[in-house]
């Protein structure tokens, strides 16, 4: 029963990854993030990718901020910002939403406001979307580790 | 980043299909107006026939100028003549009425009677040609009648031949001429038109004519001239009176128009051409006709009057001719014009054609050249394209991978595992696959760029083999490399497309050799004998047959035995080679003066194998990309074809040319040259480090005898040996070899004392194994020998038995699988000799492990503004053991890094907000600087604990451009490495200075 839930947990985590990988909301970046978590770090990834929510949530504020600015002028700030952004979604391999960085970086290069705008919109809601999906992913992990930590058998969800 | 790169290549197209647009401008003025050309041709027949038909018309009308001149000139002559002819006869019958006159009635008694008369007029009818004949008739009132009845004895009888009746006055002919003796007594005023004209005669005193009429006898048309005839002679000026009654009598003739007229045209030239008309038109209204019908056809539409003067001023006559035929068609002006036309037509016609055909023409050409700018941007495009999908489809296939690489870590059935495994060997294959595409798309879009970097060409060899030894292995294929003394050590160039081309062709002999050997060659090009060359390729490319029928029957001195395709590579020309380089290596130091001169070394590699071969049809398009020999050729050994074209393509961009001789069954050898530059000897010891796998230099100074019946395959033995510094004897047998140990043995060593003993396994089963052991065994009993000899044997495949039988023989020590590499002789020396536990055996290492022994212990700052990235850096760094602290921008870094601290390494973002990677590594060295002088000052006293502050700074970046890394060395950084970290990126960043320190300090 307990090796069985195990099981399942593993299976449905490799299959969000693979719908992860195959959307190419995700790529190999992630997983080589995934090997760095080890017993000395338990909960690296998690730690890592909320960060990257907490950080990503404050660019995306002030970029907002920024955008919705009447006398808006400042796109070096903007690109600062989503040179941030675009940064550390590689780092975690969050390959879609750094090309989305990359259209809106171009879109406010060129000064173009509407593209920013249109940028920034798909830009939050590839964010939330990712946000969703690890979040899925964590608490299949989380279930995971319960599973395998404790010595009764889990009730199933 | 794709689509936009599109976009501008297909904007740059358009704008070079514009530019040839622009060139089409220069039209041709038959290319204007080609539209007009129909038209042109239409104008120009119009023209044409028009004034074809002007022609015409012109030369008609010269010709009927001509035709009623002739006319008028014609008829006027006939005219004349008549006239004339008429005026003669009227004259002569002038004369008779004067002789009449004067003879009949002056003379008394009368001189002529009518036989007179007669004979009188028939002489002399001759002079009047047109008279048919003339009669005299005398006036007789009639009063004097019965008398005159009397007198001649017959009565006046009218004209129908009845006795007259009664008149005032008759003129019965007395004296005739013979022709016309039918009308004398005939009284002449009794005809309507002879009395007329009688009385008009004796009026006027003149010849008088009669209107034609019907003349009696003939009936033919005449007209009759009257003369009177005077009694005495008359007054000057005589009125009408006076001459009526002076009149004596009448003197007629009759003129025979028709006949006349007849007979004087017979006499002219022409006369059946032209219809001549004499009318009498003293009546205007009323033309009555003299001569010719009335109603004659002929050519109505021309004719010509001509007025005839007969002397009769009462009477008027004209003549008209015609013609007597319509005026004939001009046959000349009819073709003359015909022909101008149909010149004319046939010019027009080939101007149009020509016109027409350089319309066609550069029509086209154009089209040929838009053509070719389309072929070409579609050759550009599809390169483009397959780089492009090519690099779009790597993404995903990563992801497939890394999802196999996931499932296979899971926990799965065998037959799952084997699945998998399946799946990512041919992922794998795949991902291969595509990068050769891609390879081959960047070498034609022109985007592959070589390296120039120093490396070890030995090493690359050796690694290459090691990559194929377990292939050839399983084979029993021989695999060896020779690199002559003469390459250089460190050459600069690009290692991986070296590495590339090499592992192509290896690789596919490998995968068409079954038998034999596969043997790689460097040396340095020299002059070649081009018509030796030639002539060898001949021979060998055409005529295999004489070499199949030998091959049965000899052995060759190539590495393995077997024939090669290329016999420049057997021992004779391969001896050559290897002896004048020992000559050489005695004036070694000239040698390298003169080598070291030239900037760059032209190298010639060749790899033959003793394959199938390529099929001769197939020569030719074998550096064709996806072209195999055959169908079957993929179907047998698989492949796609590409691996050569993109080799080709490698060795032309390195400045090489490749070539290959290659004979079916027996073997192919490809060899091509490149270009390398030659190392400066001062960066050649740093980079040699990095770069090259070191040789253990324990071996040095060594000796060893290599017992090798192939001398080939003992050279190879011999270079192996040599590039660790050993000094190397060949034998060719077992015996020579034990003799020299036992010459050595018995001398005490005062020549060569062998260390080792290499036998090839050959050499050991063909050679007297026995005797050899037994040699040895002496040696070893006897106990003079200081240092027995290390028997080793080496192989290419052994069996368990042989192992165990070669143990027995006395090969106790070890055996060396090849193909031989340097390194691998090195470990296994090692082995036997003992010596490597105190050598530092490297090469074995590699992967995290290795990064966890550099990285171990080592403090390290990384400073980046980004907390995820500095989160991730972090994690990774510290999964290898190193004590990781973070900084958030460059100003926190410089705050940490202030002297002294104990941070072995940074690493350091360069795009940050505030002060940047550079300027914080500047600032950074500026405090180093400034320390390292105040410590030199310190030197003095003698506290020297450490030489120098130099942090390693690392650079993190996520584009790698080669711009970057410049200025990251510029502004006193060591190395950078990409963002997001990747394992073996970092390993060979970090690796530069933590492997070198320990040796730096050492």
């Amino acid at each position: 029963m307990l090796g069985l839930a195990a099981d399942r947990l593993r299976a449905d985590m490799n299959r969000l990854l693979a719908f992860l990988f195959h959307q190419g909301i995700l790529d190999e970046q992630f997983l080589q993030l995934q090997q760095l978590q080890d017993e000395s770090s338990p909960n690296f990834v998690s730690e890592v990718v909320n960060i990257y929510f907490h950080e990503s949530e404050k660019l995306l504020r002030s970029l907002r901020s920024l955008l919705m600015d009447r006398e808006f002028s400042d796109y070096n700030k903007m690109g600062i910002h989503l040179n941030q952004f675009m940064g550390s979604s590689s780092s975690i391999g969050a390959n879609r939403i750094r090309n989305v960085c990359v259209a809106f970086r171009a879109a406010s290069e060129q000064n173009n406001r509407a593209g920013c705008l249109r940028a920034l919109e798909l830009l939050e809601h590839e964010y939330c979307f990712l946000k969703n999906k690890l979040h899925e992913l964590f608490q299949i992990q989380q279930q995971r580790v319960l599973a395998a930590g404790v010595r009764y058998p889990m009730q199933n969800i | 980043m794709g689509p936009k790169l599109k976009q501008s290549y297909h904007h740059s197209v358009t704008v070079k299909v514009n530019e040839q647009m622009g060139t089409k401008r220069g039209y041709t003025f038959i290319q204007a107006n080609r539209a007009w050309l129909p038209k042109f041709l239409l104008l120009w027949v119009m023209v044409m026939a028009f004034l074809s038909t002007w022609i015409y018309k012109k030369m008609d009308a010269d010709n009927k100028v001509r035709r009623k001149e002739v006319l008028s000139s014609m008829c006027d002559q006939r005219a004349r003549m008549l006239q004339d002819q008429f005026s003669v006869s009227v004259n002569h019958v002038h004369a008779l009425a004067i002789l009449v006159s004067t003879f009949h009635y002056y003379k008394d008694p009368s001189a002529i009677d009518q036989e007179t008369f007669a004979e009188y007029t028939a002489r002399t009818a001759f002079e009047r040609p047109l008279l048919s004949g003339v009669a005299y008739a005398e006036r007789v009132k009639h009063s004097e009648r019965e008398k005159f009845e009397r007198q001649h004895g017959w009565t006046i009888k009218t004209m129908k031949r009845e006795p007259s009746p009664i008149r005032d006055e008759y003129a019965p002919v007395i004296f005739s001429q013979e022709t016309v003796s039918y009308i004398e007594s005939l009284d002449m005023m009794s005809g309507e038109e002879d009395r007329e004209n009688i009385l008009r005669a004796r009026a006027t005193g003149k010849a008088v004519l009669t209107s034609p009429f019907r003349l009696l006898g003939s009936h033919h048309l005449g007209v009759v001239l009257t003369f009177p005839v005077y009694k005495s002679k008359l007054p000057p000026k005589p009125s009408v009176e006076e001459r009526i009654e002076a009149t004596a009598g009448y003197l007629g003739g009759a003129f025979d128009v028709e006949s006349l007229v007849e007979n004087l045209l017979g006499q002219l030239a022409g006369n059946q051409a032209i219809l001549v008309n004499v009318y009498d038109i003293t009546n205007s209204s009323d033309h009555l006709i003299m001569y010719g019908h009335q109603n004659q056809d002929g050519d109505l539409a021309l004719l010509h009057e001509s007025k005839l003067d007969f002397g009769d001023p009462f009477r008027k006559h004209q003549m008209i001719c015609r013609y007597h035929q319509k005026a004939p068609t001009s046959w000349t002006a009819l073709t003359t014009a015909f022909l101008f036309f149909v010149i004319c037509l046939l010019v027009g016609y080939i101007l149009y054609g020509a016109a027409i055909h350089i319309v066609k023409v550069e029509d086209d050409f154009h089209e040929m050249q838009e053509l070719m700018v389309r072929a070409e941007a579609a050759d550009v495009a599809k390169s483009q394209f397959l780089a492009t999908v090519s690099h779009e489809i790597r993404t995903p296939m990563n992801g497939i991978l890394g999802m196999l690489a996931l499932l296979l870590d899971t926990d799965l059935s065998s037959t799952q595992r084997d699945y998998a495994q399946t799946a990512q060997v041919c992922g794998k294959a795949l991902i291969t696959l595509i990068n050769e595409v891609l390879d081959r798309a960047k070498i034609e879009a022109g985007k592959l760029e070589l390296e120039t970097v120093p490396f070890d060409l030995r090493s690359i060899l050796d690694d290459v083999l090691s990559l194929f030894s377990e292939k050839s292995r399983n084979k029993g294929l021989e695999l060896a490399v020779f690199v002559s003394d003469k390459v250089p050590e460190m050459v600069m160039g690009d290692p991986g497309r070296f590495r590339q081309i090499i592992t192509n062709l290896v690789g596919n002999s490998v995968k068409f050799t079954e038998r034999g050997h596969i043997f790689v060659k460097v040396h340095v090009a020299e002059n070649p004998k081009p018509k030796d060359d030639a002539k060898a390729e001949i021979r060998l490319n055409g005529g295999s047959d004489e070499g199949a029928l030998i091959s049965g029957s000899r052995q060759f001195n190539t590495l393995s035995g077997y024939e090669a395709a290329d016999e420049r590579n057997s021992w004779d020309s391969f001896q050559h080679l290897v002896t004048a380089e020992a000559l050489r290596n005695d004036a070694s130091e000239k040698m390298t003066v003169a080598g070291e001169a030239s900037r760059s070394v032209t190298l010639m590699v060749s790899v033959e194998d003793t394959g199938i071969g390529i099929p001769l049809i197939a020569q030719d398009r074998v550096f064709t990309p996806f072209m195999q020999a055959d169908s079957s050729t993929s179907r047998n050994y698989g492949g796609t074809g590409i691996g050569l074209s993109i080799t080709k393509c490698l060795v032309e961009l390195m400045g090489g040319h490749i070539s290959f001789i290659s004979r079916p069954q027996v073997g192919s050898t490809f060899s091509f040259t490149t270009v390398f530059g030659r190392c400066k000897k001062a960066s050649h010891s740093d980079t040699k480090k990095s770069n090259a796998e070191d040789l253990p230099s324990g071996f040095r100074g060594l000796k060893a005898i290599v017992v090798d019946g192939k001398p080939v395959r003992a050279a190879v033995t011999r270079y192996h040996l040599k590039r660790l510094g050993m000094l190397v004897e060949v034998a060719n047998n077992v015996k020579i070899a034990a003799s020299a140990c036992g010459k050595n043995g018995s001398s005490c060593g005062s020549k060569i004392q062998p260390d080792i003993v290499l036998v090839e396994k050959d050499s050991w089963l063909s050679g007297e194994d026995g005797c050899l052991s037994l040699r040895m065994l002496d040696l070893k009993q006897n106990g003079h020998v200081f240092k027995l000899p290390k028997m080793i044997l080496l192989a290419t495949n052994i069996t368990n038995a042989e192992l165990e039988k070669a143990k027995a023989a006395g090969f106790a020590d070890t055996t060396i699988m090849k193909p031989l590499r340097a390194s691998m002789v090195a470990a296994c020396l090692q082995q036997v000799l003992g010596t490597g536990k105190s050598l530092p055996g490297k090469g074995i290492l590699n992967g995290s492990s290795v990064l966890g022994s550099l990285l171990c212990g080592k403090r390290i700052l990384v400073v980046d503004d980004n907390m995820v990235n500095r989160r991730v850096a972090a994690g990774a760094l510290k999964k290898f053991g190193a004590a990781v602290e973070c900084a958030e921008s460059g100003k926190a870094a410089l705050k940490l890094l202030q002297l002294p601290h104990s941070f072995d390494a940074c690493f350091m973002d360069i795009q940050m907000p505030e002060m940047d990677g550079f300027e914080a590594t500047r600032r950074i060295r500026m405090l180093e600087s400034q320390a390292n002088e105040q410590m030199n000052g310190d030197t003095n006293k003698g506290s020297g604990k450490k030489d120098k502050w130099h942090l390693p700074i690392l650079a993190m970046t996520a584009d790698v451009i080669l711009a970057t890394y410049d200025e990251c060395l510029k502004c006193g950084m060591d190395g950078y490495v990409s963002k997001p970290f990747e394992e073996e990126n970092l390993y060979q960043a970090v690796a530069k200075f933590f492997k070198t320190k320990p040796i730096s300090d050492s």
